[in-house]
Parts: structure tokens; C-alpha cells; sequence
């Protein structure tokens, strides 16, 4: 059971996140957070095998990851 | 037609240089003057003049030093924090009388303080850019055309004087933008001449039977530094005879006399207009040249009728005021209002402070 | 019903307080002070650390770290640590220092702490340009590169070419470690926490200087997204900035 816990208030949008994950869980949405970007979203949040290669890459440390 | 051109502080004051025959510049990137060496990167090798991104400010200054010393017309440029790491060089130019001008667009401190625009530079500026008791003629444009019409000046000041001089803004020159008339472009002709023109003494090599170039920092013998000092000196006193620049304004009548310099000055100004039009008997003066500074400004208040001095100044605590004392001589009341660390001074805060002056005095 | 221990895969840093990192989308800034933050936590060190800031757009994380901080006049980092590190040596010092910090105003500051063998941890971010002032060239800005004081690219005969610090550094006597990284993949960001990780435990152990050297992008002033930097990353800066251990006296011992 994989949790996967986005802080959307800190996501500048940059797309490190949605290139590496393996498993495509995650987009660049159209709901832009306080600081004015689009920020991400898990899409298919079912599909999160908990690899945290989201979380490794993130430079504004949005993720947290839980299994 | 004089072509008026829209342009920002930094970029009108390396135009200007350039004008005026400015032919090497070294320096190195700080806010809020970046504009300078971008300016000068794309414009300088168009006039054939050399453009160095000097590893430090310590580096950029020693650059100048060696250009100036050839009789080159020489800039560098920093901002408070960069000006400190400057001071050496600039005091060996006094010493060796190198002929260069640079710029210090102030910004918040001490420390690297802040971005934004200040005027805490003032003792630096006039009294201590470096080591030894050296001064410079020191300018504070109010406005970018002064900004333009001043360096222009500053190198033919600089020539005359084998000495450097310092243009003082601020963060806030460097970034606006103003409609300018920029001074003609001296010739590549001129150019020559100007540095033809101190050949003697400068660092480009000189036949066996003709006097050596000899450009020093100091001197083995403590008789030769006296006798430097006692010349410098004596230049120093010409300057406040000959070299004064102010702005005096409603001085016949006033009660209450603002002083301010650069950017402050400008906000000042227009306070005084406003309590003008209230009714009030406010005056100004308005020193361009900090150094020298001018004292005499100060003989033309009437003292009679003074209530006080108010001075302005974007810095905490006040120096400016400090030469105020010194021109007053005690004939009146002086009272501060200052603003530090980036916070630039309120129109609405000068009003008040004048008013509070003029009540208290009731 | 089962109970299933929820494992912590990847949390936050608590050493980043809260605020949020001044520094723009996709700047690998914030990834770098996210794996110091793990690091001086997962090896129990926060406590005595002091992190000695460079001038630039390291400076804004003088905010947002909960660990004591300094930042250093432009350049000197490197003799600020050896201050604080010779001063009190028990305090874990580590320098976080730009292009131009490091290596052209504190080019000396940096040679000297190096030669003299102190026993602090660089951390060197390369990004090839001058972030913080808007774009001007770095001396480790790439030949042909364009900047603001650059205008026709970089040009080796005006500008000279760029500099390698870590190799300069391997031509001193005292360096145990020299090593350089980057974050531009999860695979690179793990690698760069391992080498961070080698260096802490290099001064931990007093076993003398460290220089971790972080390739990176400046989006905003090169001029391209984040995603576009990347790629820069993989056809340019690692040519000219090859990763991997420059000198490890643990490794020829």
C-alpha cells in the first residue's frame, strides 16, 4: 500500500518529477497553486510503486512517500 | 536638435563615459550597477576600447590603476560592498596620481547589506575611500541627465587633477529610466590628443634621454610622501575655492533649510514644494559635489530668521550632517530625518518632520 | 484486519524550516540543500554543523535553513571556514559556494584552504553562469556561450576558457577528496548524497579537505525551461565537466 503525499503549495512547476517517474503517475495540472504555478498532480496515483524517484529529484522537496 | 533619448542610470552614465573618451573599463558583477559592464562589454570594443570582467573588484580596480597609468581614459564601477574592496586601489592612484573615474551606485549597509538604494557611503565617499587622508572630487547627480553631464565631466576633472573622482549614486539612479541629451562623442582625434597630452608622465615606455615614467604608491623616503600630502593638499584647498557645486534654493527667506544630496535630494525637493505652496518658508541646499563640499552655501541663510536645518539623508546614522556642523558653525539648530538599510526617504515623512519643526518652534 | 507498519520511503528534511525556498523552478539549489539536510540528520551531525554561505543565489537560503549559518563575504567562504574551523573545531563546517564565489573573486581563498588542508567540506555549485546579478560570465561558462557581459559568446583568446576546479585542486598536495556530481537525474541525486556523504565523513574523521562539485542549470539565465536545461546539461556541460572522482586518497590507500 504506497502513499504518495504532494505538498502543492511548494511545486514550481519545473517537470523533473513527471520526466523520471517510471510509472507516468504524474502530470503538470491546470490548478495553480498560491505561488502562481500549475502544479503537479498524481494522475494515476494507483499506478505508484513508491520507487521516490520523485521525491529524490524534487528540488523543493514537494514529496513524501510511504509504503 | 539636441536628440533626447530615453535611458536608465547605469547605461546613460556608460554612454557618457564613452563620450567623454573612456577607452578601458574593468569590473565585476554586483547589483545594482550590472548594467555598467553589460553596457560597456557590447559598446566599448565598438569604439576600439577594451572591456575586462575582471576576476574581483580588487582585480578590476589594479586594472584601472595599469590603465590610467598609460593615460588612458579609465572607469571601474561597483556598489558599497565592491567599493570597500576597492579602497587600496584607489588610494594608490592618489599616490601614484593616476587620472580615473569610478562609480558607486550605493546600496543599503554596512555589510553586503541590501540591493536597494542608499546613501551610506557618504564618509566613505568623502573622507576614507582608502587608507592615507586622500580626497577625491566627489559628485551626486540628482538625475540621470546630471549622472550623464557629470561623468562626462568627471574624466576631464580627473586629467586636469591626476586624480581620481568618484561618482556617487545610488540604486535608484542605476535603475530609472529618464529622457537624457547625451553629449556629443568626442572624436577618435581628441581622443588621441586628451591622452597625447600626458605622455611625460605616463607608463608607455620613454627613450633613454627623456625623464622616465615613475608611477608609485609610496615612496622610500619619508621627505618625498610629506611633500605629496603637502601638493595633494594644496589642490584639495584650491577645490573649495574653485570647485564647489550646489543647488540654493529659497534661502533669502527661509525659516526651516532642507539639505540633501542625490536621490534623497529629489524627494526632498519636491517636499519643499508642497509646503511652499502651504505657505511655509522652506529652502534648500542642495550640494552636487559633495566633495568639496560647499561651506559657503551655508553663509547665505539668513540665521535671523532660521528655525532650523533639516537634514536629509538616507542613511542611519546620519554623515552628511556631520559637514553641516561644520558650515553652520553653531549659528543654528540642526535636526535629522533619515531613512537606512535600503528604505529610501517619504515625501510624506520630510512633510511632517517640517512640520513638527515649525510647530515646536511656535 | 491486517496491520501493515507504515515505512517512511522519503520524508522531508526538517533542516529546511518551512519557508519556501527563494530559489527558481527547476534550479537544483533546493535539491542540494534538501540531501545536506537528510545527510546532517541521518548522520547526527545537525547539531554541530555551521554552514558557511557563499554571495549569490546561495544567499537565499540564509533564511530557510534551521542550522546555524553564516554567509561569507563574496569570495571567502573558504577562509570563513577555515576560521570557524580552527577556531572550534568540534563545529562541522561546510561551505556552500557558486561559480564566481569559488572560483574567480575567492579563487585564492579557495586554493589556499585547499593547500593548507583544512578540515572542512566544500560544496562547489557549478552552473556556468552568474546567477544571482543576471547572466554575466562565470569562469566556468562554456566557450561560445553568450551572457550578458559575453554578448558574441564566449571567446577563449579575449575571455579565456573554463575553469576546472576540481582538477586544479588535484595539482595540491593536501586534498583527500575531490569529487563531481550533479542532480539532473534521481539516479545523479543519489550518487551526489553518497559523495556529500564521504566528504562529511572525511571531516568527521579529521581526515583533512574535501571539494564536492555540483553540476547544475540556471534556467533563468540560460535562457530555457527546466526540462530544456537538462538536456544542455547532457550535450554540453558534461563534456566539459566530466563527472566522477577527480582524487580519493581513501580509495589509493
Amino acid at each position: 500500500m504506497v502513499e504518495l503525499i504532494i505538498s502543492s503549495e511548494r511545486c514550481k512547476s519545473c517537470g523533473y518529477c513527471v520526466k523520471y517517474c517510471p510509472k507516468n503517475v504524474l502530470e503538470i495540472g491546470k490548478i495553480v497553486n498560491e505561488m502562481g504555478y500549475p502544479h503537479v498532480q498524481a494522475v494515476r496515483e494507483g499506478d505508484c510503486i513508491g520507487c521516490a524517484m520523485c521525491a529524490q529529484v524534487c528540488p523543493d522537496a514537494v514529496f513524501e512517500v510511504y509504503r | 536638435m539636441m536628440k533626447r533619448v530615453f535611458m536608465k542610470g547605469t547605461e546613460a552614465i556608460a554612454e557618457s563615459a564613452v563620450r567623454s573618451g573612456l577607452r578601458f573599463y574593468a569590473g565585476y558583477p554586483i547589483t545594482p550597477q550590472n548594467e555598467i559592464p553589460e553596457y560597456l562589454a557590447r559598446r566599448l570594443p565598438e569604439v576600439d576600447g577594451k572591456f575586462v570582467q575582471g576576476e574581483s573588484e580588487l582585480a578590476s580596480v589594479n586594472m584601472v590603476y595599469g590603465a590610467g597609468s598609460t593615460g588612458t581614459r579609465s572607469m571601474t564601477s561597483s556598489a558599497s560592498t565592491g567599493i570597500s574592496l576597492k579602497s587600496e586601489g584607489i588610494s594608490y592612484c592618489a599616490t601614484a596620481r593616476i587620472p580615473m573615474v569610478y562609480i558607486n551606485m550605493q546600496r543599503g549597509g554596512p555589510g553586503v547589506g541590501t540591493i536597494h538604494p542608499a546613501q551610506q557611503d557618504y564618509n566613505q565617499a568623502t573622507k576614507a575611500s582608502g587608507n592615507g587622508g586622500f580626497r577625491m572630487i566627489v559628485m551626486a547627480p540628482a538625475t540621470v541627465q546630471e549622472a550623464v553631464d557629470m561623468t562626462y565631466d568627471a574624466f576631464d576633472l580627473a586629467q586636469r587633477d591626476r586624480n581620481p573622482v568618484l561618482i556617487l549614486g545610488d540604486g535608484m539612479l542605476a535603475a530609472m529610466m529618464e529622457p537624457v541629451v547625451l553629449p556629443e562623442m568626442r572624436t577618435e582625434k581628441e581622443v588621441q590628443q586628451l591622452k597625447e597630452e600626458q605622455k611625460e608622465w605616463a607608463l608607455i615606455g620613454h627613450a633613454h634621454e627623456e625623464k622616465k615614467s615613475f608611477i608609485v604608491p609610496g615612496y622610500w623616503s619619508v621627505e618625498d610622501q610629506e611633500k605629496l600630502c603637502i601638493e595633494n593638499n594644496a589642490m584639495y584647498q584650491r577645490w573649495e575655492e574653485e570647485d564647489t557645486d550646489v543647488e540654493e534654493l529659497y534661502l533669502d527667506d527661509a525659516e526651516i533649510v532642507l539639505v540633501a544630496f542625490g536621490m534623497a535630494a529629489r524627494i526632498t525637493k519636491s517636499s519643499m514644494e508642497i509646503l511652499r505652496q502651504e505657505g511655509h518658508k522652506v529652502g534648500m541646499i542642495r550640494p552636487k559635489r559633495i566633495s568639496p563640499f560647499p561651506k559657503k552655501a551655508f553663509d547665505n541663510i539668513d540665521y535671523s530668521n532660521l528655525k532650523a536645518i533639516l537634514d536629509v539623508e538616507m542613511s542611519i546614522p546620519a554623515q552628511m550632517v556631520y559637514d553641516v556642523e561644520l558650515a553652520v558653525k553653531q549659528r543654528g539648530r540642526i535636526e535629522t530625518y533619515l531613512r537606512s538599510g535600503g528604505e529610501i526617504v517619504r515625501r510624506e515623512e520630510i512633510i511632517q518632520s517640517v512640520h513638527a519643526l515649525i510647530g515646536e518652534e511656535k | 484486519m491486517e496491520s501493515q507498519v507504515r515505512k517512511a520511503v522519503y520524508t522531508r528534511t526538517k533542516t529546511l524550516n518551512g519557508n519556501v525556498l527563494g530559489f527558481c523552478p527547476g534550479c537544483m539549489h533546493g535539491t542540494v540543500f534538501k540531501i545536506i539536510g537528510e545527510l546532517l540528520e541521518e548522520m547526527n551531525i545537525e547539531q554541530d554543523a555551521a554552514c558557511v554561505l557563499g554571495i549569490g543565489c546561495c544567499g537565499l537560503a540564509q533564511e530557510a535553513v534551521a542550522y546555524d549559518v553564516t554567509t561569507a563575504p563574496h569570495g571567502r567562504a573558504c577562509a570563513v571556514a577555515t576560521g570557524v574551523k580552527k577556531a572550534n573545531p568540534d563545529t562541522f563546517v561546510f561551505t556552500y559556494q557558486g561559480d564566481g564565489d569559488l572560483a574567480s573573486i575567492g579563487l585564492a581563498e579557495t586554493m589556499h584552504a585547499a593547500n593548507r588542508g583544512e578540515n572542512v567540506t566544500i560544496i562547489f555549485i557549478n552552473n556556468g553562469i552568474y546567477g544571482m546579478t543576471g547572466g554575466q560570465m562565470a569562469p566556468t561558462t562554456l566557450n561560445g556561450m553568450k551572457s550578458t557581459t559575453t554578448p558574441n559568446g564566449r571567446n577563449p583568446e579575449e575571455h579565456g576558457s573554463p575553469m576546472h576546479m576540481c582538477e586544479i585542486l588535484n595539482q595540491l598536495e593536501a586534498p583527500i577528496y575531490l569529487d563531481r556530481v550533479s542532480c539532473n537525474t534521481p539516479r545523479n541525486v543519489i550518487k551526489t548524497r553518497k559523495a556529500l556523504k564521504k566528504a562529511f565523513q572525511n571531516q568527521i574523521d579529521g581526515r583533512g579537505f574535501s571539494m564536492i562539485e555540483i553540476v547544475t542549470s540556471c534556467p533563468t539565465n540560460w535562457g530555457a525551461s527546466p526540462l530544456k536545461c537538462l538536456d544542455f546539461m547532457e550535450e554540453r556541460m558534461f563534456a566539459e565537466f566530466p563527472l566522477g572522482v577527480v582524487r580519493d586518497r581513501q580509495e589509493e590507500e
